[in-house]
């Protein structure tokens, strides 16, 4: 049975701040070996800041681009952004419920020469890791032993909200269950799904910086080294402000943001660079040491 | 609006009882009407989502008194206040909700009452994040972060931009600040698309 092959909807954080998280999971997904076709030419998804200022239009956009997927006859769409996730299932749900949102979207759609609102299906990689690989499977293709201290797995909010199915809303497992399979102690951490302000850090500084701070203060007390995310404006907020925490509250902080793609991808002998271990900002010196460049003669694992 | 003036400047005295008068209820209906607004006034009061919401300590009024505002009818404090911007749109309020209001969608449907009748705080520097987003989505189909945060920053305060740039050569470091614009292909396709009469 051949596997099935994915859309892939990158979203414009992966192709900026967020590059680490294309490269990881273009290599995870390369090493189990599931094949990803990214849609061509796809657009914005029109995510928070464009829904502010007209609703059907962020549907629109979102709508291009599932008509795009559907045009090049793809029935999964994996967007790896919580954000473009949330958005185009956001556009599903709303033309599904109202009649009259989903009539004006196959009109703009009918306008510009694109197949009409069908169905397909918008899935986080998260999801198909453990629903389609499942976590037994990674488990037994793992080739290197985690060398790094405990994780604590940040899932962010909208990954798992009312439009969501990649986990359960309130208290979400499945990324802790994924780094366990290849060995990665997780932490308790309850503030899983707290949200990191988002797009805060850039527009209310002070605000958004202090979210992040109680983020990563309990995970250190709970005992983690590193935090893992699904997300490339939580990585960015995590990372990004660590100097600036340490100066202005005196505390001692170092705490490397990984995305879950990153672990993974290493655990199944990705190469350090590929995997965009290089970008981090905070945390370099664990970074350098969990994950070394020659790492020594690869051993089976389990 | 008289008693919220712009964040800087240092507020009038406030009157904080609302008058029956100064109340629209009709207002109220047409907003319950609006998709993902649909229980508005099913609303218990129960204060869930202000104790949920990370950034209800900074709001002017938290989630529960927006409510309690719109389905009233004071439709000028709704639409002035900086609430509905600081909300980041993290669900969390409409998961916990007892009676499974969408409360972010309420927000984000007064945010688009707000810049339509240009009521948002001036110089806020979320609404304006959310008109050049728009902008520069419309014109290319993509966003672009370092576009973005220098128009946001020159059209609110310029001097900001030093305190960036310690963040800015950490990204360019590590190669993660992209200073091209990219620009879809079918731009013109999205436009027509965008353009459709009966969206607009």
């Amino acid at each position: 049975m051949t596997p099935p092959v994915y859309g892939y909807y990158p979203g414009c954080s992966v192709r900026g701040t967020g590059a680490a998280y294309e490269e990881s999971l273009l290599t995870l997904f390369r090493l189990l070996d599931l094949p990803l076709e990214e849609l061509k030419d796809w657009n914005c998804c029109g995510a928070t800041s464009y829904m502010c200022i007209d609703e059907e239009q962020a549907f629109l956009l979102s709508a291009r681009n599932l008509a795009l997927a559907r045009q090049a006859g793809l029935k999964e769409v994996v967007a790896p952004c919580s954000a473009c996730y949330l958005g185009l299932r956001k556009t599903q749900d709303y033309t599904e419920r109202y009649p009259e949102i989903a009539r004006k979207v196959r009109h703009a759609l009918a306008a510009a020469n694109l197949p009409s609102l069908d169905s397909v299906k918008v899935r986080h990689p998260l999801e198909v890791l453990f629903a389609d690989v499942k976590p037994e499977q990674i488990r037994s293709k793992v080739v290197r032993h985690w060398r790094g201290g405990r994780v604590a797995c940040y899932y962010g909010c909208q990954l798992v909200r009312p439009f969501a199915e990649a986990d359960r809303a309130h208290d979400p497992t499945r990324m802790d269950d994924l780094l366990r399979a290849v060995g990665v102690p997780t932490v308790d951490y309850a503030l899983k799904t707290k949200c990191c302000g988002g797009a805060l850090t850039g527009t209310i500084h002070g605000v958004g910086v202090r979210l992040n701070y109680i983020l990563l203060k309990e995970a250190a007390r709970k005992g983690a080294e590193a935090i893992a995310t699904a997300c490339p404006l939580c990585q960015y907020n995590l990372d990004a402000y660590q100097a600036e925490i340490r100066r202005e509250a005196g505390e001692v902080m170092d705490m490397p943001i990984l995305y879950f793609t990153q672990i993974l991808g290493w655990a199944l002998g990705g190469d350090a660079k590929a995997l965009g271990l290089g970008r981090a900002i905070s945390g370099r010196r664990f970074i350098t040491e969990w994950f070394p460049k020659h790492p020594e003669a690869v051993e089976k694992y389990v | 609006m008289k008693t919220l003036r712009a964040f800087w400047l240092r507020p009038e005295l406030r009157r904080k009882m609302k008058f029956q008068r100064e109340a629209d209820p009709e207002w109220a209906k047409h907003v319950a009407a609006r998709p993902g607004c649909e229980g508005l006034f099913s609303c218990l009061q129960c204060g869930t989502c202000s104790g949920t919401c990370p950034l209800s300590i900074y709001m002017d009024f938290a989630p529960r008194r927006i409510i309690a505002l719109v389905r009233e009818g004071f439709r000028e404090d709704a639409l002035s206040c900086q609430t509905i911007w600081l909300c980041a749109s993290c669900y969390a309020c409409a998961v916990h909700c007892p009676r499974q209001i969408h409360i972010t969608d309420v927000m984000y449907s007064l945010k688009r009452e707000a810049v339509q009748h240009k009521l948002y705080p001036r110089r806020f520097p979320i609404p304006v994040l959310a008109q050049e987003f728009y902008k520069i989505v419309s014109r290319s189909g993509r966003s672009a972060e370092f576009w973005l945060v220098l128009r946001m920053a020159l059209r609110t305060n310029p001097f900001q931009l030093f305190t960036m740039i310690g963040t800015g050569w950490q990204l360019i470091r590590t190669g993660r600040l992209k200073l091209g614009r990219e620009r879809i292909e079918g731009v013109h396709q999205l436009q027509r698309e965008l353009a459709d009469k009966e969206v607009a």
